[in-house]
């Protein structure tokens, strides 16, 4: 563990999370001593204190577990030192803290607004206590880096497309077809979720944190609800973690079979489309049927999860499970052996392993770059640990290598489905009664279809209110990587280099 | 002329405009099917066409005239190739003013046409759409030219009625050049009516589009138009195809009677012809842009060893 020589206090066990309180300079040997020894940035966050000033707060993967540093800003002080040089996601992040909260990173070579499109003031901090409602202001241009040369012009696509999808703006600087850079401007599905937190009673954040992104409600919901049991010390019955993993799996499935048929269509093989969606429309009706819910909103509450599975419905995803895994082995061969799909896959957006590991790549498409981690496998919690996990990775890096991936992760998915179906322990999937309220912090760390979600909770002195939560979405990593990934392709290839990644808007702009 | 000449050419025409729009039915009729998917209707093409001229043109405020003529202009070239081609009668009175050459020149206008108005408006979709149509364009049309080339070779004539006449009504003969001519019409067919693997019809990727990124700015009876140009252009290249490749019972001169017996032919070959197109486009993908060239640069190749087959070979 970096900085062995900080008081570190236990936050969780599974997945095991610390806590430590530093100041600048050690802000600054950790982050560095994470870097050397392979840890990952995971995100960072700040909180008003109020009367001691703010807090920025740095969350980093290592082997140990999940390093949570605190640093704490007294009034007067507002920066911090700069993180963007160890860590290239982290200069958005510092952006978007310092329009929430107004405390900046020292020397940051990039100070662009981020989520702030101008329509609130700069000198005007919402998640600041007791800012109230923000002025409204007109829109401003964002200075987009230019890129100049003979025959170099710029393509301006969204916020609006022309398909049904989530706002953003891509800025392209191309010549002829040939892209030189990317750069995306994200911000435009910014809700003011992490203000809302603080109306939100403890007991009802779930809701708020599975409508953060919704392809995501089971994972954000399991890290809220594991962030407030960690606050309140509660055990959650072996049978509703069971049936979380379940919940999990099932939405990673969807996800999964959803844009591998995507990825079809979205090289002109419509065919791949229609056949995938069936399939996932079959798995979402079944999710209705048993659970109450296509998405599996709401299905997961602190405590355990809301209701229980019959076992009729238990025996039908089971049977699901054999149905979709031959299917999804005929449509593999299919793609795997269509002469014109692979051409389109193959080399096309390529991240290289180097460069995902710079980036801080993660999740599904990390995996793809030869970043191998994934909670499920990294720091099982029940029921990951006794069935384990094989984890899907690839050292491609390009779209291929995406696609393998979730192919392989489908099969594994199916795979231990089967397992927590078959052996689901018995018993209650709520506890009798929920603790009192109680103060203090807490983390959630599951592993989403798209990689990592973190939620990271911090309740008032009277555990009523929520005081601070940030929810992470493994896209802040992401979207970066995809600016990188998509050099020196051709222009009419990044809608399917986009797809293959599949990040989310919402829940990187909350 | 005749009369019955200047009937036979107006029905040809109106025949064009009529069948067009349900061939484009037809083949998506197919695909849909064949992607496992319910069908929209066999009229799907025609209520779109009565939705759209029932609607508003909206024209961007930076549009030139160039903008709002070119719909007219490329609705009237591609009706004017439909013109020339014989369909079902090789009595065409407009087919000695226009032959082979003029054919091409006429889908080329229309395309220059269509790449000005998309670049007119200068919006990055528009220019960028007018581009790869060039890219198309630039390639396809001498792959063309060599094809009709090769049946102007058997026929001694570059006009498309003396071309099927002769072939059609000669003596039976096996002509290898044809073959190969033939298959680099396929290619070329696909990618001037920008299809799967060149083009895809269906998309709504932006940034993918060649022929759909012209269309991005117009609406109304404009669209409408340069829709029902788009299937009169594919109607067009099937009716070539046909007449170069399988003009058996296209009516000769002055035969009403033959006429009437080539229109059930000419539906069942274009019904064959629509599911191999919608067969074609299910099984393959879409390439990079960047293998269009090679792609259109083997149809041109086949064209030319088509030619050089019948140097070889003789008559």
């Amino acid at each position: 563990m970096p900085l062995a020589n900080l008081s570190w206090r236990p936050l969780a066990e599974l997945p095991p999370m610390w806590h430590g309180n530093v100041d600048a300079d050690a802000w600054l040997v950790a982050a560095r001593s994470t870097r050397a020894s392979g840890g990952r940035l995971v995100t960072l966050w700040g909180s008003d204190r109020g009367a001691a000033g703010c807090a920025m707060t740095a969350a980093y993967a290592t082997q140990d577990g999940l390093l949570w540093l605190d640093l704490a800003l007294p009034p007067g002080q507002a920066t911090y030192p700069d993180l963007a040089p160890l860590f290239p996601a982290a200069g958005r992040m510092q952006r978007a803290q310092h329009e929430l909260l107004g405390i900046a990173a020292a020397g940051a070579v990039d100070t662009r607004p981020w989520l702030n499109h101008g329509t609130w003031p700069a000198d005007w901090f919402p998640l600041r206590e007791g800012s109230g409602l923000p002025p409204p202001g007109p829109a401003a241009d964002y200075p987009f880096v230019p890129v100049t040369g003979d025959g170099v012009h710029e393509i301006a696509v969204g916020p609006v497309h022309a398909g049904i999808i989530e706002p953003g703006h891509f800025r392209f600087s191309v010549v002829g077809e040939k892209l030189l850079r990317l750069e995306a401007r994200l911000g435009y599905a910014h809700k003011g979720i992490d203000a809302l937190f603080a109306r939100t009673a403890p007991e009802a954040g779930h809701r708020l944190a599975g409508r953060i992104s919704g392809d995501s409600t089971v994972a954000y919901a399991w890290a809220y609800c594991m962030a407030l049991e960690n606050v309140w010390h509660v055990a959650v019955p072996p049978r509703a973690q069971w049936l979380r993993a379940v919940l999990l799996e099932r939405e990673r499935v969807a996800n999964h079979l959803g844009d591998l048929g995507a990825l079809g269509n979205d090289a002109g093989f419509a065919f791949g489309l229609t056949r995938f969606a069936r399939l996932r429309e079959d798995w979402l009706r079944l999710n209705g049927t048993a659970f109450g819910h296509r998405l599996l909103m709401d299905c997961i509450v602190p405590g355990g999860v809301a209701t229980d599975l019959a076992p009729d419905a238990a025996a039908r995803l089971l049977a699901q499970c054999d149905a979709a895994e031959a299917e999804v082995l005929r449509l593999k061969t299919i793609y795997e052996e269509h002469a014109g799909l692979q051409d389109r896959f193959l080399t096309t957006g390529r991240v290289t392993p180097p460069l995902a590991a710079r980036l801080g790549l993660t999740g599904l498409a990390g995996r793809a770059s030869g970043q191998a981690f994934d909670l499920r496998a990294d720091h099982p919690l029940p029921p990951y640990d006794s069935l384990g996990t094989n984890m899907a990775t690839h050292r491609g890096g390009d779209v291929a290598a995406r696609v393998t991936v979730r192919f392989e992760e489908v099969l594994e998915s199916l795979r231990l489905l089967r397992a927590m179906l078959g052996g689901l322990p018995a018993g209650a999937v709520r506890p009798a009664a929920l603790p009192p309220a109680r103060a203090g912090l807490g983390g959630g760390w599951v592993e989403g279809w798209r990689g990592e979600v973190f939620v990271a909770l911090e309740l008032a002195a009277d555990g009523q209110r929520v005081h601070r939560c940030h929810c992470h979405d493994p896209s802040w990593h992401n979207w970066l990587a995809l600016e990188h990934a998509v050099m020196g392709n051709i222009v009419p290839d990044f809608p399917l280099i986009n797809k293959s990644f599949n990040l989310s808007y919402s829940g990187h702009d909350r | 002329m005749n009369p019955f000449g200047l009937l036979a050419q107006s029905f040809a025409v109106l025949l064009a405009l009529t069948l067009a729009p349900l061939l484009k039915g037809w083949i998506d009729m197919w695909r849909a099917w064949l992607g496992n998917r319910s069908a929209p209707g066999l009229l799907q093409p025609y209520r779109v066409l009565h939705k759209l001229f029932h609607k508003e043109s909206v024209l961007a405020d930076t549009a030139s005239p160039l903008f709002r003529l070119a719909p007219y202009a490329v609705f009237g070239c591609v009706l004017l190739a439909c013109a020339i081609v014989p369909t079902l009668s090789t009595d065409l009175p407009f087919a000695p003013a226009a032959d082979a050459i003029a054919l091409v020149g006429l889908l080329a206008l229309a395309r220059v046409f269509m790449a000005l108005a998309a670049m007119d408006i200068g919006t990055a979709f528009g220019s960028l759409g007018a581009r790869r149509e060039m890219l198309v364009g630039f390639l396809a049309e001498p792959a063309l030219l060599i094809v009709l080339f090769n049946a102007s070779l058997i026929t001694g004539s570059t006009s498309l009625a003396s071309i099927v006449e002769t072939l059609a009504h000669q003596q039976f003969a096996i002509h290898p050049s044809l073959a190969f001519a033939g298959i680099a019409f396929a290619l070329v067919s696909l990618a001037e009516n920008a299809r799967i693997p060149v083009d895809n019809p269906a998309t709504h990727l932006e940034l993918t589009m060649i022929h759909e990124a012209l269309l991005l700015e117009y609406s109304g009876r404009h669209l409408a138009l340069m829709e029902w140009a788009a299937s009169l252009k594919l109607f067009a290249y099937a009716g070539i195809g046909l007449a170069l490749f399988f003009p058996w019972g296209i009516a000769q001169a002055q035969s009403p009677a033959a006429m009437l017996a080539a229109l059930p032919l000419l539906g069942l070959k274009l019904a064959i012809g629509g599911l191999a197109l919608a067969l074609v486009e299910t099984l393959s993908a879409k390439m990079r842009l960047f293998r269009v060239p090679e792609f259109l640069a083997t149809a041109f190749l086949l064209a030319v060893l088509g030619l050089l087959v019948h140097s070889l070979l003789g008559d």
